[in-house]
C-alpha cells in the first residue's frame, strides 16, 4: 500500500476574543490508499478541525494552521496556491458533511448541482455531463435515476439527499473522501443503507475515506484503523480489530465501557467523572489526567507523546494497559435500587390517535392530515421503565406529549392513576401537572435563558406550592443536590453550564414537585457519550430514590435496552411489537424490529450478524399505506397485508406483536 | 447585566460617542430655559438674517446667526431639542406598546386573535402615512393650536399619537414572530407541562426572552421617528408654529436657501443628523450586545 496522505504535528488554534482556542494540538497521522481511518472523540476534540484542516478548509479568521505539514502524494498541500488547491479540493479530495438537509444548495436541481461539480473539474461537454451524473446517481442506489435528475433537494428524503452528496463527491473520482459524520443525522435504518453503499463504493472505486464519528459501533462496522482523539491530540491510534478487547489508553476504556450496548446488560454503566477540559485553557500535561483513574505524578508535568506499544498500536499515555499490573476487572456493582415494578397499570393508552393538519385546504376543503399516531394502546407499569423506540416521524415524540399534556389527541384516552384525562376539568388537570413531568432533549432550549438556575427550578413550587419562600429554597438545594448540582449554581444562569449539568437542570425542575411519573424525550440524544452514561445513571438512580415510572423515548436502541424494563417499537404511528427487554432483543418477531435491530451496528468488529437491510425510505404519515403500513419495505409481506390491518395480539406471555405472519 | 453593559460600551468607541452626544442634547432639551441667551420667540426686526459668528458679517451676539424675523437660531435650536426627543422617545413608547402587547397576544394565541390583529395591522399599513397624518393633525392641531395655558407637551400630545400609532405594526410584527419561535421552545413547554398559566407564561417565559430585538428596533425608530416629526413640521402639520422645531425652522428656510442664506436650513439639518447619527450608532451598539452570537 502506498501512503496517499501524511499529517504530520498539526496545530490548529482559533484566535478569539476570549483567547486563542488550541482545536487541535500536534496531530500526526497518515493514510494509505484504500484505507478507511476513522477518527472518533467527543464534540470539541478536534476531529472536525484536522479533517478540514486537511481540506484547508479552516475560515480565517478566526482559525490558523500554526504549525505543521500536510502531504497528499508528496505534495505539499499547505503551500498550494489557489488554483491548485481548488482542483484539490473536489478533484482529489472530497467531502460529505453530517447535515444533507443543509449541504445541497436549495434553489438549485440535483441535476445542475451534480453537473456543476462534475463540469468544473472535467473537460466534458454538458450532456456527457449529465450523462454520468445518471451514473453516479445509479450507483449510490438511487431508484430512477433520470427522473430525480429534475428534483429540487427538498423533494428527497434526508438519505436520499446524503446519497446526491456522495454522488458529487465522488463524480471526479476522488482518491480520499472525508465523511464527516455522514450517518448521524440519519435513521438507524437508513444509516445501515448508507454504510453498506460506502463501503461498496470504497471498494468499487480504490478510494481511502477518512470517517468522523462519534458512534464505535460505525467505527467497527467501517474502518481498518481508528484514531481516538481528545482535546485536540490523538490519544490512541491502532488497527480497529482489536481496540475493543484491549483498549490501551484509558479514556478509550472509559468510552468503550460507559456506552450502552445492544448485545450486553449492565444495570450501571461505567462513568468518565467530569467534563471535557475547556481548551481555551488547557492544563499542564495530560489533558485526560483530571477524569483518569490511573493517572501518575508524571502526568501533571509532560505531555504523554504517541508510542508504540507493538506495530500497528500507537497510545500517548505514561500508565497505558500493558504497563498497568494489576489489569482492572469491571466490578460494576449490581445496584439496582429500584421497588420490583408490579404489573399494575399507572398509565393507560387507549387507542390513542393524533392526526395534525398538514394542508388547510381552500376554505376547509381538500385538508390533509398527518397521520401521527394512529390507534396505539399500551399499558405502564408502576415502577417500571417503558421504552418506545422508533425511527424519526412514528409519534413517539407525539405519543410522549400527549400523556404530559401538551397535546389533545385526535381520539382515544389516555388514564393516569385511573383517572381519564380528557375527563379533567381545569382545576383537576392542574394537580394533574404535579404527578406527571417530561424531562427534554435539547439541554439547551429547554432551560430559560433569562432565568436563574434556582429560579427554573424553583419554578413548580411558585406554581403549585403553599410553602414559605425559605421552605422552597431549601427544597430547590435539596433537589439539586440530588441530580448533582452545587449549592452556589443557584444563582448561575443556564449558559454558564455544560450540556449535561443542564439536563441534570432540566432533570431537577421536573422532580422537585415530587411526581409519580416522568416522561423522558430523547433525555441523552444530544449529549456526548460519556456525559450520555452519567445522566442514564442518575435517571436510574433517581428511580429508586423517588419511586418514579418512567416513560422512557428514544430513537437509539441500545440506550433503550439498557433503562427500559418493557419496550414498545412504534412505525409510522402504529406499535408492531411490546415485549419485556430482553425478549424483545433476544427473540424479535415483527420484521421491522428484526430489520431495526440488525441495522444497529455494534463497537465489536467480528460480531457480524445477519443483516436485514430495508429498502427504500418511510413512507410519508400523511397518506400511509393500507392495511400494515410497514408492507412497503417488509421482506415477507403478501398481498394479504395490503388489505388487513393487523391487530396487536398476544402472542407469548407478555409479548404482543402487530403483524399477520407471526 | 448593568456590570456587562458597562463594561461592553467602553470597549467600543462609536457608542460613546453617540451616548456622549445623545446626552448633551438631553441635557440642552432639559436646561432650555437657562442655557439658550434669548428668548427663542423674540422677534427682533432689525437684527433680521444675521449670519452666523464664524462666517462673514456675523457677530458674538448671535452666534448661529437670526432668522427673518430676527429670532436668534441657536436660541431656537436649543428649545428644539425639547420637541424632537419628547416626540421621538414618547411616540416610540406609545409605539412599543400598544405594538408589542398585540403582537405578543397575536403570536401566543394564534388562530382567529392572531388572524384579526394580524389583519388590522395590514389595513394599517395599507393606509398612507401622510394622509393619516393629515386627517387626525388637521383636526386635533388645530384645536389644540388655539388653547391657552397648557404646556408644550399636552400641544404635542396629537403628533406623538399619531407618529405612535402609525409604527405599531412593526412592533407589532417583530413581537409576534419571535412569541411564534419562542412559543415552541422546550423552556415555555416545560412551564405549560408543569400547569403554569398563560399570563405567567407570557410575562416570565416569553417577554424577557422577545425584549432585547424589540429593545433594538425601538433605539433605530427613535431616530426615524426624530425624522418624521421634522418632515411633518416641514409640511407644517406637526407642530404649532408657536413652538420652535428643527422641522419648523427647515420649513421656514426653504425659500431663501436659494438666495445665499444658508445658513437657515444647515444649522438645523446638522442638527438633526447628529442626533440620529448619535442614535443610531447607540441601536448598532445595543444590536451588538444583544446579539447572543457575539457573547461569550
Amino acid at each position: 500500500m502506498t501512503n496517499l496522505l501524511d499529517v504530520q504535528d498539526l496545530q490548529v488554534r482559533f484566535f478569539t476574543p476570549e483567547g486563542v482556542v488550541h482545536a487541535v494540538e500536534g496531530v500526526t497521522l497518515s493514510l494509505d490508499e484504500g484505507e478507511t481511518l476513522a477518527l472518533v472523540g467527543e464534540s470539541g476534540c478536534g476531529k472536525t478541525v484536522t479533517a478540514r484542516a486537511v481540506m484547508r478548509l479552516i475560515p480565517w479568521p478566526p482559525g490558523k494552521i500554526t504549525e505543521g505539514n500536510i502531504q497528499f502524494q508528496n505534495r505539499d498541500v499547505l503551500a498550494m496556491q489557489s488554483d491548485e488547491l481548488r482542483h484539490f479540493r473536489g478533484g482529489d479530495v472530497a467531502m460529505i458533511f453530517q447535515e444533507p438537509m443543509t449541504s445541497l444548495n436549495p434553489v438549485f436541481t440535483i441535476e445542475e448541482q451534480l453537473t456543476e461539480a462534475i463540469e468544473l473539474h472535467q473537460r466534458v461537454r454538458h450532456t456527457e455531463a449529465v450523462e454520468r451524473a445518471v451514473k453516479l446517481l445509479s450507483l449510490t442506489g438511487i431508484p430512477t435515476p433520470e427522473e430525480r435528475l429534475k428534483d429540487y433537494p427538498h423533494q428527497l428524503s434526508g438519505g436520499m439527499r446524503q446519497r446526491v452528496m456522495i454522488a458529487m463527491a465522488i463524480s471526479c473520482n476522488p482518491k480520499l473522501l472525508i465523511a464527516d459524520e455522514p450517518t448521524t443525522a440519519l435513521d438507524v435504518t437508513i444509516q445501515a443503507q448508507i454504510l453498506e453503499l460506502l463501503k461498496g463504493l470504497k471498494k468499487e472505486l480504490g478510494m481511502a475515506i477518512l470517517l468522523i464519528t462519534h458512534d464505535l459501533g460505525v467505527v467497527a462496522e467501517m474502518a481498518e484503523r481508528v484514531a481516538v482523539m481528545y482535546a485536540g491530540r490523538i490519544v490512541e491510534i491502532r488497527q480497529v480489530a482489536d481496540l475493543y478487547s484491549d483498549p490501551q489508553h484509558p479514556y478509550t476504556e472509559g468510552l468503550l465501557t460507559s456506552i450502552p450496548s445492544v448485545d450486553r446488560q449492565l444495570d450501571r454503566l461505567h462513568v468518565i467523572e467530569g467534563n471535557v477540559p475547556n481548551l481555551l485553557d488547557l492544563p499542564s500535561g495530560c489533558a485526560f489526567r483530571d477524569r483518569c483513574p490511573y493517572a501518575l505524578e508524571r502526568c501533571a508535568r509532560e505531555v504523554p507523546p504517541l508510542v508504540t506499544v507493538r506495530p500497528g498500536l500507537e497510545v500517548a499515555c505514561f500508565n497505558y494497559r500493558d504497563l498497568r499490573q494489576a489489569v482492572r476487572t469491571q466490578t460494576i456493582e449490581s445496584a439496582d435500587s429500584r421497588v420490583a415494578p408490579t404489573a399494575q397499570p399507572l398509565v393507560e393508552v387507549r387507542g390513542l390517535v393524533k392526526h395534525f393538519v398538514a394542508n388547510k385546504g381552500f376554505l376547509g376543503r381538500g385538508r390533509t392530515y398527518v397521520h401521527a399516531v394512529e390507534d396505539i394502546n399500551f399499558q405502564i407499569w408502576e415502577g417500571e421503565t417503558f421504552g418506545l423506540v422508533g425511527e424519526s416521524g412514528c409519534g413517539k415524540t407525539t405519543t410522549g406529549r400527549i400523556i404530559v399534556g401538551l397535546e389533545t389527541p385526535t381520539g382515544g384516552d389516555v388514564a393516569i392513576m385511573g383517572k381519564s384525562v380528557a375527563s379533567l376539568d381545569r382545576r383537576q388537570m392542574k394537580e394533574m401537572h404535579k404527578h406527571v413531568q417530561i424531562i427534554f432533549q435539547d439541554p439547551y432550549s429547554s432551560l430559560n435563558p433569562r432565568m436563574k438556575v434556582g429560579t427554573i427550578i424553583g419554578e413548580g413550587l411558585r406554581i403549585h406550592s403553599k410553602l414559605s419562600q425559605k421552605e422552597k429554597e431549601r427544597q430547590v438545594l435539596d433537589i439539586m443536590q440530588a441530580v448533582g448540582l452545587e449549592n452556589y449554581h443557584v444563582e448561575r444562569y443556564p449558559h454558564e453550564f455544560s450540556g449535561g449539568q443542564r439536563q441534570r437542570i432540566g432533570i431537577a425542575r421536573a422532580l422537585v414537585l415530587n411526581p409519580t411519573f416522568i416522561v423522558c424525550d430523547e433525555p441523552v440524544s444530544a449529549l456526548d457519550v460519556s456525559i450520555q452514561s452519567q445522566i442514564l445513571n442518575l435517571l436510574r438512580d433517581l428511580q429508586g430514590q423517588f419511586n418514579l415510572t418512567y416513560l422512557f423515548i428514544a430513537h437509539n436502541l441500545a440506550v433503550v435496552k439498557h433503562i427500559s424494563d418493557r419496550i414498545g417499537v412504534l412505525y409510522l404511528g402504529k406499535l408492531m411489537e411490546v415485549a419485556a427487554k430482553n425478549e424483545l432483543y433476544d427473540k424479535p418477531l415483527h420484521p421491522y424490529t428484526k430489520a431495526l435491530l440488525s441495522a444497529v451496528p455494534i463497537p465489536k468488529p467480528g460480531l457480524r450478524r445477519e443483516r436485514v437491510i430495508l429498502q427504500g425510505d418511510l413512507p410519508s404519515p400523511i397518506r400511509p399505506p393500507s392495511g400494515c403500513r410497514f408492507r412497503t419495505r417488509c421482506p415477507i409481506a403478501l398481498p394479504r397485508c395490503a388489505e388487513e390491518n393487523p391487530e396487536l395480539r398476544e402472542v407469548a406471555p407478555g409479548h404482543y406483536v402487530a403483524c399477520i405472519r407471526v | 447585566m448593568l456590570d456587562r453593559m458597562r463594561r461592553s460600551l467602553l470597549a467600543a468607541k462609536f457608542p460613546i460617542f453617540g451616548l456622549a452626544i445623545l446626552l448633551m442634547v438631553i441635557v440642552l432639551a432639559l436646561g432650555a430655559k437657562w442655557i439658550s441667551p434669548y428668548d427663542p420667540n423674540l422677534v427682533q426686526v432689525e437684527d433680521r438674517l444675521f449670519p452666523p459668528a464664524f462666517a462673514e458679517g456675523g457677530s458674538s451676539a448671535h452666534w448661529l446667526g437670526t432668522d427673518t424675523l430676527g429670532r436668534d437660531v441657536l436660541s431656537r435650536l436649543i428649545y428644539g431639542t425639547q420637541v424632537s426627543l419628547m416626540v421621538g422617545f414618547m411616540a416610540v413608547i406609545v409605539a412599543g406598546t400598544i405594538g408589542v402587547s398585540l403582537g405578543l397576544i397575536a403570536g401566543f394565541f394564534g388562530g382567529w386573535i392572531d388572524d384579526v390583529i394580524m389583519r388590522v395591522a395590514d389595513i394599517q399599513l395599507a393606509f398612507p402615512f401622510i394622509l393619516l397624518s393629515i386627517s387626525v393633525l388637521a383636526v386635533l392641531q388645530a384645536r389644540r393650536g388655539f388653547e391657552a395655558n397648557i404646556t408644550t407637551l399636552q400641544r404635542l400630545i396629537p403628533l406623538i399619537l399619531t407618529l405612535g400609532v402609525a409604527q405599531w405594526v412593526t412592533y407589532a410584527r417583530m413581537a409576534r414572530s419571535v412569541t411564534l419561535s419562542l412559543r415552541e421552545k422546550e423552556f415555555v413547554e416545560a412551564a405549560r407541562a408543569m400547569g403554569d398559566s398563560k399570563a405567567s407564561i407570557i410575562f416570565r417565559h416569553i417577554m424577557p426572552n422577545a425584549l432585547a430585538p424589540l429593545i433594538v428596533l425601538a433605539s433605530f425608530n427613535v431616530a426615524s421617528t426624530i425624522l418624521a416629526e421634522a418632515a411633518l413640521s416641514f409640511l407644517g402639520l406637526g407642530v404649532p408654529p408657536a413652538i420652535p422645531t428643527w422641522g419648523g425652522m427647515l420649513s421656514e428656510s426653504r425659500e431663501l436657501l436659494v438666495s445665499g442664506v444658508w445658513w437657515l436650513a444647515t444649522i438645523p439639518g446638522l442638527a438633526i443628523m447628529i442626533t440620529v447619527l448619535s442614535i443610531n450608532l447607540i441601536g448598532d451598539w445595543l444590536r451588538d450586545f444583544f446579539d447572543p452570537r457575539l457573547r461569550n
